[in-house]
């Protein structure tokens, strides 16, 4: 063959290594595009090698590019382009009529503007949506991509799932299934998300319009992802381009970008510079888990001794218990005899399938059993506990944290705390004078669980058990982190460009677990914070490499049960026993040969929030609905009059004025946003303006379609879901066409007294700044944003003068109104403060614990507290907000700064609940608030140092409350004691 | 809480975080001549972050990770005694929650080193009873060391990234390390004379340096204070900047000292607050910025680029957004991008710990208005944090550069 040359392009991705060989003329003569499953080398060799079997004696301008490929570049000195700009020039070769292009690849997102104003964006560092999350999401559902392509063409509904990474998805997912709801409903939804994380984290505000190309693996491969797109961005076949190349585009590119700035080289030039590529010794690593193999020995056997008697369920005859623990991504169920001997115990991945799993172990249990052992009692907790209740006609329910505690008990009497580590959460707690007395439970962006490890073995090829083994003599565990998943892949990806063995990260996996619960879910500062007899318990537990971990982190040696994984359950059964049930419930042989069961989907129409249902019916005639926030959804008649301020304070601001008698000939319509500050604000601005003579005009109430209306114009996509929703309120009033919209910038809030200052936080404060830069339809004109401190009325009256004059307005008007103003603000203020003393008097005369649910004034907004209020009261407790009682007392001594006036209430309220032995207080934090950083801890030791609970839930525009369902009746369980 | 007593001056060491190693190290030697035994902390050891991390709430900057963590790291070392040894860091009372490292790192004292004292540096009257103090003759001297590590932090990044002979740009940011210190030990050097004439030296030195005339891309590296400067936060951001082929520009440290005087004066206007305080920082404005036009003066001179005009930042702030915006970095980082942009360096690296609040508004929220009228503005935003890789912050710096390196049509 003549020594002809080529171009070749080497695209080295996070999951993927894809090359291409261009003729002079840039046709594809050669294209390959395979997984690498992290032996990047190995994957690159071969393909290398069949071109050189296809191209013999070639030679090539050659170039690599890709996230992976960056690294290797470097070491083995070969030329590099970064992986959009090679699409770049690829798209003006292939494709040059085009407007847009979105590329996802494996853990990249990438959206490229090549017409008004050149523009090239990557996903930033917390972003999911991309092929990696993909491909979690398929595990999670126990098909392939492929299959979940399939079904989503079956798609019947949509439901929200959070975008913004995995770990949410996740935990939005998951609920979904355990409650039975259609996969391909979900498969659909996962691709929509897909899509939203695209339109608003990466174009953030820029529209997508004109010819978009589309490019990546998963966009090439997948069909529903592709119409999900197509739908979503209104393209017709024309403007929407799918190039059969799609796979291999960007490989094109880097051999486009060859043919200036790349190496001239043949293949076997390429593989010995490979061969000789320096591995870098950047990766940070740490002793291992054990020194030697007798050590583990001395280990093994030191844990050996938590075991119990086992029993067999074919001679067993009398009383026999069972527990069933429904876990969001595992199954497990146990059998027991009186004194705790084990006849039959299960545990497995329910595959999304937890009704299915049941029936198949009540099968097993009942084909098997002997004709004498009688069930005489069934209980279950978890996830799917109402679901498998309502189905199987188990006797109890119990929650989560007493199933496990009492299982706990059982192996170490003196138990005083019991760390749990789960597929998907990880909780612990503390026992004090018999009850559980403060509860930890991980939150949405600290999730390292089980099911993390899970997906990480199988993207590496390898089941759980044997990954996890893999760790146990690592010589050298890498430092991975402990953020979040989606930092995890990353490091992980690191570390294997590294040069890191697998045994090396399978035990950095492990640790990083062991660190997450330690320093962010208990965020203990030593050992002695935790307990002299600490229980270890959870799936993930079984690993020894985990155990191992968490002892050399603690330094002490912990308990942890042979049936580590099963405790759940086993605690079931044992509070089954205690129930001492007459006859059980629990669906017979008959019934259970009969059972069967249908899903549908409804929405509900109890009230305006039109929870999206879906409705299980069985064979039984049960019937089970999820889904709804509150009990009328569930067809059972509304009897929650449990008293709560939520509902009244939110009503009081959104029905503010309702009956004022309306302006006539009003001066001009300004609109306000029912946004952020002015949950709070709206009387005194309403008031305000209707005195000087306008029509107040409010934006709509939240709604999730609230936030789609603004999605466009949000630039930063980890701002916090309140302040994202502002964008929403104010397309909202521009679609009222009011005169102008009135939305101030306040540094300072109103000082209420003992504190160090009173500042707004920075997103409260300056929001105005942010919408006025990114909303093109916002001018001088129709959008008003003074600035001012309204805790100084002289400024409020000048700034207010200065700003309405064109209105005719002056100092002395504003004078006029802004008295009034600050005295709706007070006698606001006084209302609620008055409500929450009507609230907690009833409570006390039915005698019901109260709860004051803390968080900012825009915490009343449903679209922003999911209803969680509705879910305190549904477990028969009283809810009041932290502002209404923050007055009743003084500022406690405090370790922070005390500056913002929202978070002072906080400490007030923490203080307040102190003094009623009748009260909790739970805080809400909303994702994203840095500030919460702060008072979180703060609150908690306000808290904590007179012997109260603290509960913090963590919320953002997810709004699934399965877990925040158990943190709560855990609460209510250990307020009952 | 232990406060910082007269005593312990004579006995204690204070220990001070790093953020910008040149300038910090002639600050220390202006203290020391005032009688506290500073040391710098240079350590950049993982153990740094995994003390931060297990310290400090985790949601938590990533600078106050890192300075907490750098110190809990130097007071476990054994290298210094905790009964002898006191912390310095810096404390501004703005609205932004930095305002809350020295709470949090007391709290952390509390919990593990009850004895060591912890002590504010402020400017703004905050804890009045330490014995650690600023007087107005110090004051200028700081000034002073701030004003010439500016000055030798701008000539080094336009000089290192063209040097010939490697190493020598070092050499001479070395040598005037030592000579000024010496200079402030000799205490001669803080009047406008000698400080033009130690400019102008300062100048020649670095003129000297045998540079090549190749045109590099210039990057600008604008952000929260702590992660734009320090090489612990940001990855050896600069480092890699300059491994890349670019030539990064930073902003004075003078910028800041000069932002936070301007808040007074703003919040006199705008809300009628203390026009006494206002017209303090008024005067205190005026000093500052007759020194900073001081130094451009002698800069314009060469062939080197002097640093902005800060009166220019406020001009270009009013463009995009209110002075008002005062909390964190504020104002300054719209006006920075801005201001960079007008002057040719349209490349720009918006740095930031991850979550942090005042930057949705300033940076993220406003690049948009800045590329309405840039359109060649090409801005990225990197977050830092705990558990944010290298890689993937320099594959985001890489195709910011291929923007750059691309022809504009």
């Amino acid at each position: 063959m003549e020594n002809k040359k080529f171009l070749l392009g080497i695209d080295v991705g996070s999951t993927t290594v894809k090359t291409v060989v261009l003729n002079e003329n840039y046709e594809i003569l050669h294209s390959d595009y395979k997984r690498h499953f992290s032996k990047i080398k190995e994957a690159i060799t071969a393909q290398l090698q069949n071109i050189d079997k296809l191209f013999p004696n070639a030679v090539f301008s050659m170039a690599i590019t890709g996230s992976a490929g960056l690294g290797l570049a470097e070491s083995a000195g070969l030329s590099f382009v970064q992986e959009v700009h090679a699409a770049f020039l690829a798209v003006h070769k292939k494709n040059p009529k085009t407007d847009v292009v979105i590329e996802l690849g494996g853990e990249d997102a990438k959206i490229l503007f090549l017409t008004g104003g050149t523009e090239q964006r990557m996903n930033g560092s917390c972003a999911g949506g991309t092929g990696a999350f993909i491909d979690q999401m398929a595990t999670l559902l126990d098909i392939s991509a492929d299959e979940m392509d399939e079904m989503s063409a079956r798609a019947e509904k949509l439901y929200p799932i959070a975008s913004r990474c995995g770990v949410f998805a996740k935990s939005d997912i998951q609920p979904l299934l355990n409650q039975g709801a259609r996969r391909e409903d979900i498969a659909a939804s996962i691709f929509q998300a897909v899509v939203e994380q695209t339109v608003s984290g990466l174009a953030q505000g820029r529209k997508i319009e004109g010819n978009v190309l589309f490019l990546g693996g998963p966009l090439s491969f997948l069909k529903g992802l592709r119409k999900a797109f197509t739908d979503t961005l209104n393209l017709d076949e024309e403007h929407a381009c799918f190039p059969k190349e799609a796979p291999v585009y960007v490989a094109l590119g880097s051999a486009l970008y060859a043919e200036e700035s790349g190496d001239t080289l043949s293949i076997k030039d390429i593989f010995s510079k490979l061969e000789n590529a320096k591995e870098s010794d950047g990766r940070i690593t740490e002793p291992p888990l054990f020194e030697s193999e007798s050590e583990y020995k001395k280990f093994v056997s030191e844990h050996e001794s938590f075991n119990i008697p086992r029993g067999h369920l074919e001679t067993y005859k009398g009383k026999a218990y069972l527990g069933f623990d429904a876990g969001s991504t595992t199954t497990k169920a146990v059998l027991i005899a009186p004194d705790g001997t084990l006849l039959y115990s299960y545990y497995s991945q329910n595959k999304g399938q937890p009704l299915d799993r049941i029936h198949a172990i009540l099968t097993e249990i009942y084909a098997r059993k002997n004709p004498e052992l009688e069930i005489a009692g069934s209980a279950v907790t978890g996830y799917g506990e109402d679901l498998i209740k309502a189905g199987f006609s188990v006797d109890r329910g119990i929650v989560e944290t007493v199933a496990h505690y009492k299982a706990a008990k059982f192996f170490c009497p003196d138990v005083d705390f019991i760390m749990d580590i789960g597929g998907q959460d990880i909780k612990c707690f503390k026992i004090k004078n018999n009850t559980i007395d403060s509860i930890m439970l991980n939150e949405a962006c600290s999730s390292g669980c089980g099911s993390f490890i899970q997906t990480f073995a199988a993207a590496l090829g390898y089941t759980i058990a044997d990954f996890a083994k893999l760790g146990i003599f690592a010589k050298a565990p890498v430092n991975l982190g402990s953020r979040c998943t989606v930092f995890m892949n990353s490091s992980v990806k690191q570390a294997q460009k590294d040069g890191a063995t697998v045994e090396d990260i399978s035990a950095g996996l492990s640790k990083s677990i062991i660190k997450n619960a330690i320093y962010k879910v208990i965020r203990a500062n030593s050992p002695d914070d935790l307990g002299k007899h600490v229980v270890v318990q959870g799936g993930t537990f079984l690993n020894d490499a985990v155990l191992r971990a968490f002892e050399l982190e603690m330094g002490r040696t912990v308990v942890r049960p042979a049936i580590s994984g099963l405790m759940g359950a086993f605690g079931c059964a044992l509070y089954a026993k205690e129930q001492n049930i007459e006859k059980s419930t629990l669906i017979s042989p008959e019934e259970l040969e009969k059972f069967e069961y249908t899903s549908k989907n409804a929405n509900c129409n109890g009230c305006t929030a039109k929870c999206s249902l879906n409705i299980i019916r069985f064979s039984n005639g049960q019937r089970f609905i999820s889904g709804n926030r509150c009990e009328k959804g569930a067809g059972i008649k509304s009897t929650n009059d449990v008293p709560c301020l939520y509902e009244y304070a939110y009503d009081s601001i959104i029905n503010y004025g309702k009956d004022a008698k309306k302006i006539e000939n009003p001066k001009a319509r300004v609109g306000i946003p029912r946004a952020l500050s002015f949950y709070e604000q709206i009387p005194f601005w309403h008031t305000f303006f209707t005195n000087l003579g306008f029509e107040v005009v409010y934006s709509e109430e939240s709604s999730r379609n609230t936030y789609f209306k603004g999605q466009q114009t949000i630039p930063s996509d980890t701002v916090c879901y309140p302040a994202k929703l502002t964008h929403g309120h104010i397309e909202s009033l521009l679609e009222k066409n009011v005169d102008f919209i009135f939305y101030p910038c306040m540094s300072y809030n109103m000082d209420e007294g003992e504190n160090d200052n009173h500042y707004n936080c920075p997103v409260v404060a300056y929001y105005p700044e942010l919408l006025k830069a990114n909303n093109s339809r916002l001018t001088d004109d129709n959008f008003m944003y003074p600035y001012m401190d309204i805790s100084i009325r002289k400024n409020v009256v000048d700034v207010m003068a200065r700003s309405l004059k064109k209105y005719g307005v002056n100092k002395k008007m504003t004078s006029y109104a802004a008295d009034l103003a600050y005295y709706a603000l007070e006698k606001h203020h006084q209302d609620i403060a008055a409500k929450a003393q009507e609230i907690i008097a009833l409570a006390r005369k039915e005698n019901r614990g109260i709860i004051v649910l803390a968080g900012r004034p825009y915490h009343i907004d449903k679209e922003i507290n999911h209803g969680i209020h509705k879910l305190i009261t549904s477990l028969g407790l009283a809810v009041v907000t932290e502002d209404s009682v923050a007055r009743l007392v003084h500022t406690p001594k405090l370790h922070v700064l005390n500056q913002w006036t929202y978070h002072s209430r906080l400490y007030k309220a923490a203080s307040y609940v102190t003094t009623q032995p009748d009260m909790q207080l739970i805080q809400l934090v909303s994702f994203g608030c840095g500030i919460d950083a702060i008072t979180t801890d703060e609150v908690r030791s306000i808290l904590e140092s007179k012997g109260k609970l603290y509960t913090q839930l963590k919320i953002d525009e997810i709004s699934n409350l399965g877990a925040v369902k158990i943190r709560l009746r855990s609460l209510v369980a250990a307020m009952g004691k | 809480m232990v406060k910082f007593t007269e005593e312990m001056k004579k006995t204690h060491t204070i220990l001070i975080p790093n953020m910008l190693p040149v300038h910090f190290k002639l600050m220390i030697e202006v203290f020391r001549n005032y009688g506290y035994n500073m040391v710098l902390l240079e350590s950049t050891s993982k153990t740094v972050m995994e003390e931060g991390l297990k310290n400090v709430h985790n949601d938590t900057c990533y600078p106050a990770l890192l300075v907490i963590g750098q110190f809990m790291e130097a007071l476990k070392s054994g290298k210094y005694d905790p009964n002898k040894t006191a912390l310095l860091i810096t404390q501004t009372g703005g609205g932004c929650r930095a305002s809350n490292y020295i709470h949090l790192l007391r709290k952390c004292m509390d919990a593990h080193f009850p004895q060591v004292p912890v002590i504010s540096l402020n400017f703004s009257g905050l804890e009045k009873d330490s014995a650690f103090k600023i007087t107005p003759k110090l004051g200028i001297e700081l000034l002073y060391a701030v004003l010439y590590g500016d000055m030798l932090m701008a000539l080094k990044n336009q000089c290192l990234p063209y040097e010939i002979n490697k190493g020598d740009t070092m050499k001479v940011v070395e040598k005037w390390q030592e000579k000024l210190s010496k200079l402030f030990r000799e205490g001669n050097i803080i009047s406008e004379k000698p400080s033009k004439k130690i400019y102008r030296e300062i100048i020649n030195d670095f003129s000297a340096i045998e540079r090549t005339k190749e045109k590099k891309i210039k990057v600008g590296i604008i952000g929260e204070i702590y992660v734009k400067y320090s090489p612990l936060a940001n990855n050896h951001l600069e480092d890699f900047l300059i491994s890349e082929g670019c030539e990064p520009v930073l902003p004075m440290l003078l910028e800041f000292v000069l932002y936070c005087t301007v808040t007074a004066q703003v919040n006199h206007k705008l809300y009628g607050h203390s026009l006494k305080s206002a017209e303090i920082m008024h005067i205190a404005y005026n000093v500052l910025h007759k020194e900073l036009m001081n130094m451009i003066k002698v800069m314009k001179e060469s062939e080197f680029t002097p640093p902005h005009d800060f009166d220019l930042l406020r001009k270009a702030a009013d463009k995009y957004i209110n002075q008002g915006v005062c909390m964190g970095e504020g104002w300054m980082i719209t006006a920075e991008m801005a201001v960079l942009a007008e002057t040719g360096v349209e490349n720009i690296i918006c740095t930031q710990p991850f979550g942090c609040l005042p930057n949705h508004i300033v940076a993220k929220g406003m690049s948009r208005k800045i590329k309405e009228t840039h359109p060649y503005a090409n801005i990225v935003a990197i977050d830092y944090d705990p558990g944010a890789t290298k890689v993937n912050q320099e594959n985001r710096i890489k195709l910011m550069l291929a923007n750059a390196k691309m022809p504009k049509d």
